[in-house]
């Protein structure tokens, strides 16, 4: 493969700016007649910059809206609101040739490595499927050429290239989505949960895999992922979400070692550690209950159902993802505070 | 090697009246169209009353295909049990007649699914599901039963039981319907719950409840557990032993700390070198390369060779039996020591 696609450009510079992505999924009643009773809030005022050469880590349980945010990056769902500056462009308003074009430069990898290849398609047809889509970023010469050298890239053997994806393992289909994903030399890529489904012993290849393209390429990464272990493995800044909105956001050693947001504490200490002794020194915090619906979050602060902290105020106003005193990154509580070292 | 005796069953003394569950040298095959996969070749271990037993191991490596062959749940065919014995409480499962296994299934030796959603019955309310193996097999009455059932609900900390009774399972959150299928597994007072792969399909909040909860009804009802996991996390909050699988095999049987510490065999040691921790920064991930062999065409000698550092010629040409280290556990491998040494470092 060549050298990074846009060398010129500078690492750390802002690529994506994302302002309060809404995106609201209507509950309707009636067979004929259709009214809308509700919204499901699955994205609610999101915001957030991803830079040039990092990652981003987004991580939250099930239902807190991450994978919808995916989607809504990737125009595969419409937003109800909001604006994502993609190249000077909003990505949300682009139609046509122009959205054609933002999409090239940002790909995605998606979880399940089982259904989301073709299984009707020979690999070397995945792999080289966006030259098809987008013509005018094919390879000049011969397409094939380009198809090996990516298989190649991603660590699998280029004299695959007709094999069908059933042929493969896990991780070695995952290898293939994120070939699929490099082919049109994208400057940021999705990854949306993209080492859950793989066992353990294969999760650290694939995660290997991807830091050392990014190294090679400066690309960024969106990386969606419930199991916060290997976000902060992986991740240069890291967002917590909890029912459609980001509580806290920071570089890996803000969230991981100064939260202030009472869920990212619960969080980190729910985490099963593997060492029997580090375990009975650490202080756990159990939330009670579960997942409010996002159909009918909680007024005011979302997290006030389950959280020990909550008074009057967190049920009237919604606290804003902003600096607090406690800390200087952003956290959307009211009593935000160091957790005191047990 | 001096100091490591070859022995072929796993260390821990027996208690008198022999233990409580034991399996010994299983050999369970799936024939299939395709040929023969061997799922399990040769696995042993025990529990005894009151203790949490670990099992651990990647997709295919047999951990969840032996507590189906111990609570009589296999479907055979494909499944064939080749050899081995089951020993419950000294008698062997696999010999005792379909009506005396029924009665040790449930009532004795119970289990919990990972996918709780599937395996309730959609259209039944959790109610009466729960309740269902007290009025058939125990015979009690409707009210009876009822009474159980909001017991049972409560010593799960389902919140508002005697409320929830008539609600289907699609009505209950994913930790919810976790504690159903507990609820269920308890109502016969089993001896011994096999829990397997219990919180996979749950957040990290919820599975810390859930864990909290199977270790709270562990003790308090004095019952022994086995837990099967591919997660290295989960294991070391609960368990006392560990037994780690790898194609069809136990390659290491220690107790929690040890295992942590010192890992003994290089697939134990590759797995924990291979997950990112939250309590570490700036690790290296190590890999284990390749991939997990194919059942059907296992390789020969010790079946972790062709992804393994230490491997040697003895390796491909000598199954290792299980070597019992000085203290105690047992490694299938012939540089077990060795592996321990290094990881102690």
């Amino acid at each position: 493969m060549t050298a990074p696609a846009n060398p010129a450009k500078v690492r750390g510079e802002t690529i994506l700016a994302v302002d309060n992505v809404v995106k609201h999924f209507p509950i309707t009643r009636g067979v004929l007649l259709q009214r809308q009773v509700g919204a499901v809030k699955a994205v609610d005022g999101v915001s957030f910059e991803l830079r040039r050469g990092e990652t981003l880590g987004i991580v939250g349980e099930s239902g807190c809206g991450k994978s919808t945010l995916a989607r809504l990056l990737m125009r595969l769902e419409t937003p109800t609101a909001g604006r994502a500056v993609l190249e000077g462009r909003d990505l949300f308003a682009a139609k046509g040739g122009e959205l054609r074009r933002l999409r090239r430069n940002m790909q995605m990898v998606m979880q399940d490595p089982y259904t989301s290849l073709n299984p009707r398609m020979t690999v070397g047809d995945i792999i080289g499927e966006p030259f098809e889509i987008h013509p005018d970023a094919a390879p000049k010469g011969s397409k094939q050429k380009r198809v090996r050298e990516l298989l190649d890239v991603v660590g699998l053997n280029p004299e695959h290239i007709n094999r069908y994806p059933h042929q493969f393992s896990g991780g070695q289909r995952q290898r293939i989505g994120i070939a699929r994903a490099l082919a049109l030399r994208p400057e940021i890529i999705v990854c949306d949960e993209p080492v859950s489904a793989l066992d353990v012993s294969i999760q650290a290849q694939v995660i290997n895999l991807l830091e050392q393209l990014q190294d090679e390429f400066g690309l960024s990464y969106i990386f969606i992922a419930h199991d916060l272990s290997v976000v902060r493995h992986i991740s240069d800044r890291v967002a917590v979400m909890y029912l459609g909105r980001i509580v806290e956001i920071g570089t890996e050693n803000e969230i991981y070692e100064r939260a202030t947001h009472p869920y990212t504490q619960a969080l980190l200490s729910a985490v099963p550690v593997p060492d029997p002794d580090a375990r009975e020194n650490r202080n756990m915090i159990r939330l009670t209950g579960d997942v409010p619906s996002p159909a009918d979050p909680p007024s005011g602060c979302h997290f006030r159902t389950r959280c020990w902290k909550a008074q009057e105020i967190c049920a009237t106003q919604d606290p804003a993802t902003v600096p607090r005193a406690a800390d200087p990154h952003p956290s959307a509580c009211h009593f935000a505070e160091l957790r005191p070292v047990a | 090697m001096t100091h490591a005796a070859v022995r072929p069953t796993p260390a821990s003394p027996t208690p008198p009246g022999g233990h409580l569950l034991e399996v010994r040298d299983l050999h369970i095959e799936f024939r299939t169209g395709e040929g023969v996969a061997k799922v399990i070749n040769g696995v042993s271990y025990h529990l005894d009353a009151g203790e949490t037993l670990a099992v651990l191991g990647e997709s295919g490596s047999g951990k969840s295909v032996t507590a189906q062959a111990i609570m009589g749940i296999l479907d055979t065919p494909p499944a064939v049990i080749r050899s081995g014995e089951i020993r419950y409480q000294g008698r062997d499962l696999l010999t005792l007649p379909e009506e005396q296994r029924r009665q040790v299934r449930g009532k004795e030796i119970a289990i919990i699914f990972q996918d709780a959603l599937s395996a309730l019955n959609p259209t039944f309310p959790v109610g009466w599901q729960i309740g269902e193996t007290l009025r058939q097999r125990e015979g009690m009455s409707r009210a009876d039963a009822r009474a159980r059932v909001v017991e049972l609900m409560d010593l799960v900390r389902i919140p508002g039981a005697a409320g929830r009774l008539g609600d289907y399972p699609h009505q209950f959150s994913g930790g919810m319907r976790q504690r159903v299928m507990i609820a269920m597994a308890l109502a016969m007072n089993p001896k011994v719950l096999i829990a397997d792969e219990p919180t996979t399909a749950l957040d990290v909040t919820v599975q810390a409840q859930i864990m909290d909860l199977l270790a709270d009804l562990r003790r308090d009802l004095d019952m022994a557990m086995i837990l099967i996991t591919h997660d290295l996390g989960v294991v070391a909050g609960v368990a006392d032993r560990i037994a780690v699988m790898y194609a069809g095999r136990i390659v290491e049987h220690a107790d929690v700390r040890s295992l942590y510490r010192a890992p003994a065999h290089p697939y134990t040691k590759g797995l924990l070198e291979s997950i990112p921790r939250l309590d570490v920064r700036g690790q290296a991930l190590s890999t284990i390369r390749g991939l997990p062999p194919n059942l059907m065409r296992i390789p020969s000698g010790c079946p972790f060779h062709p992804r393994c550092p230490y491997a040697q010629q003895v390796c491909v040409d000598v199954v290792p039996h299980d070597l019992v280290l000085d203290d105690g556990r047992t490694s299938a491998c012939h540089f077990a020591q060795e592996v321990r040494d290094d990881s102690a470092r």
